[in-house]
């Protein structure tokens, strides 16, 4: 089968970054019929890994590489070999043959083995979908806020200030209010009613978002440290860090239009 | 060069991202258009004669420059020899775009800058990094900067 290999060679050689470069030992695979690995040998190459391809070459100078190993379907584990920091690539073909690599110490061969594994294709595909629904369902909470008919950005930024409880919180980047929005696409309803409060007079409690109502007993005050299972029904996707910090930061807002609300009701307001 | 050709010939056989009866010019003196079996797996394009389960060639897709060549065609160069052009001749103007569409994205360099680009844009949203419960937000291929082609 043909390849292009002087592009692929190129490739190898062009000054791109390199994912992780390295001297390794490389086994020396014999035919069957030598098969006892009695005084099996190895030869020392300048490996150079570019996203999924595994270069090797006679001397790291080298302008050209000697091999290429292309790292679709493979596992990289640890090898019993008779060296120690070795490892191989294997593939799941029967019968294929394994490439045995002996590092030159413990951190290096942790180093390859992590590195190879996560080489593939498939595996950075993977990632990329996994980010790409992440971004997309923050996109959405984000869109959803700003939907909502009772909040406008000024306003929400009006209460920030007047405020005093969440004041520290304007020292913080535009992210920390992005995320307040995004987590909160049920919660803009109540900092919009809010906004109303402050402009004079709409008598409302602020409600629940929706997903807080069946986490009644968290709902008390002081933000919960630990999210209860209802909160991990975030907009946001739950398994996303950004969760706690949302969480937090949400939770004391909550805290604060509680008191606010409580304090109307005390004052006989209807 | 050695390769793990028995490797590249299994991952031919591998379910493709995009495959078609194309016709097929090769950069040589002399040859003309082919039908042939194209199929894009992973990174790398496979080209067969429609009747045969292995693979005449591969192209690896790292450092290419696909270009939208005249009506139903488009063309597969590399970076280092822009002139030799692999061309391909697709059935309809619809085909052509969707192939020209899918080999842009098809390289491993793509898919890192897409996900620097994600990484990047989730953090300045939620301010949190989404490689972190990956463990694998310190590893250079993921790094803003260091990979500019």
């Amino acid at each position: 089968m043909k390849l292009n290999e002087r592009s692929v060679a190129h490739y190898a050689t062009c000054d791109s970054p390199a994912d992780h470069a390295g001297f390794l030992r490389k086994r020396v695979e014999r035919h069957h019929h030598h098969a006892h690995h009695l005084g099996a040998s190895y030869q020392r190459r300048w490996f150079v890994l570019k996203g999924n391809l595994l270069f090797y070459f006679e001397e790291r100078e080298s302008r050209e590489p000697v091999g290429l190993v292309v790292l679709e379907g493979c596992t990289v584990e640890l090898c019993e070999a008779a060296e120690e920091f070795a490892f191989a690539i294997r593939f799941d073909d029967a019968g294929a043959r394994a490439y045995v690599l002996v590092a030159d110490g413990q951190a290096a061969m942790e180093a390859w083995v992590k590195a190879l594994s996560r080489a593939s294709f498939d595996y950075m595909r993977l990632v990329v979908r996994e980010l790409e629904k992440q971004l997309e369902e923050a996109c959405k909470s984000l869109a959803a806020c700003r939907k909502s008919p009772r909040r406008s950005s000024s306003s929400g930024r009006k209460r920030h200030l007047s405020n005093p409880a969440l004041l520290p919180l304007q020292e913080k980047p535009t992210t920390l209010e992005n995320g307040y929005s995004t987590w909160a696409s049920g919660g803009c309803v109540a900092s919009g009613a809010t906004c109303s409060d402050q402009d004079g007079g709409q008598v409302k409690p602020p409600p629940l978002p929706p997903r807080r109502r069946s986490a009644a007993g968290s709902a008390t005050g002081s933000p919960a440290p630990g999210p209860s299972p209802a909160m991990l029904e975030s907009p946001v996707s739950p398994e996303t860090i950004c969760f706690s910090k949302l969480h937090n930061w949400y939770g004391q807002e909550i805290a604060v239009l509680r008191r606010e609300w409580q304090e109307r009701q005390k004052s006989g307001q209807p | 060069m050695r390769y793990n050709e028995r490797e590249l010939l299994s991952l031919a056989r591998q379910p493709a991202e995009k495959a078609a009866e194309i016709r097929m010019r090769v950069p040589k003196k002399g040859s003309v258009l082919k039908k042939r079996l194209v199929k894009l797996v992973v990174n790398f394009l496979f080209y067969f004669r429609t009747d045969e389960a292995e693979p005449i060639g591969a192209l690896l897709l790292e450092h290419c420059r696909i270009t939208k060549e005249e009506e139903n065609v488009f063309s597969i160069s590399f970076i280092e020899e822009p002139e030799r052009k692999y061309c391909f001749e697709c059935a309809t103007e619809e085909q052509c775009q969707e192939w020209v569409e899918a080999l842009k994205r098809a390289s491993y360099e793509f898919l890192r800058r897409s996900l620097i680009f994600y990484r990047n844009e989730i953090q300045k949203m939620t301010g949190k990094d989404p490689l972190e419960q990956y463990g694998i937000s310190e590893e250079a291929r993921f790094q803003l900067g260091t990979h500019r082609q």
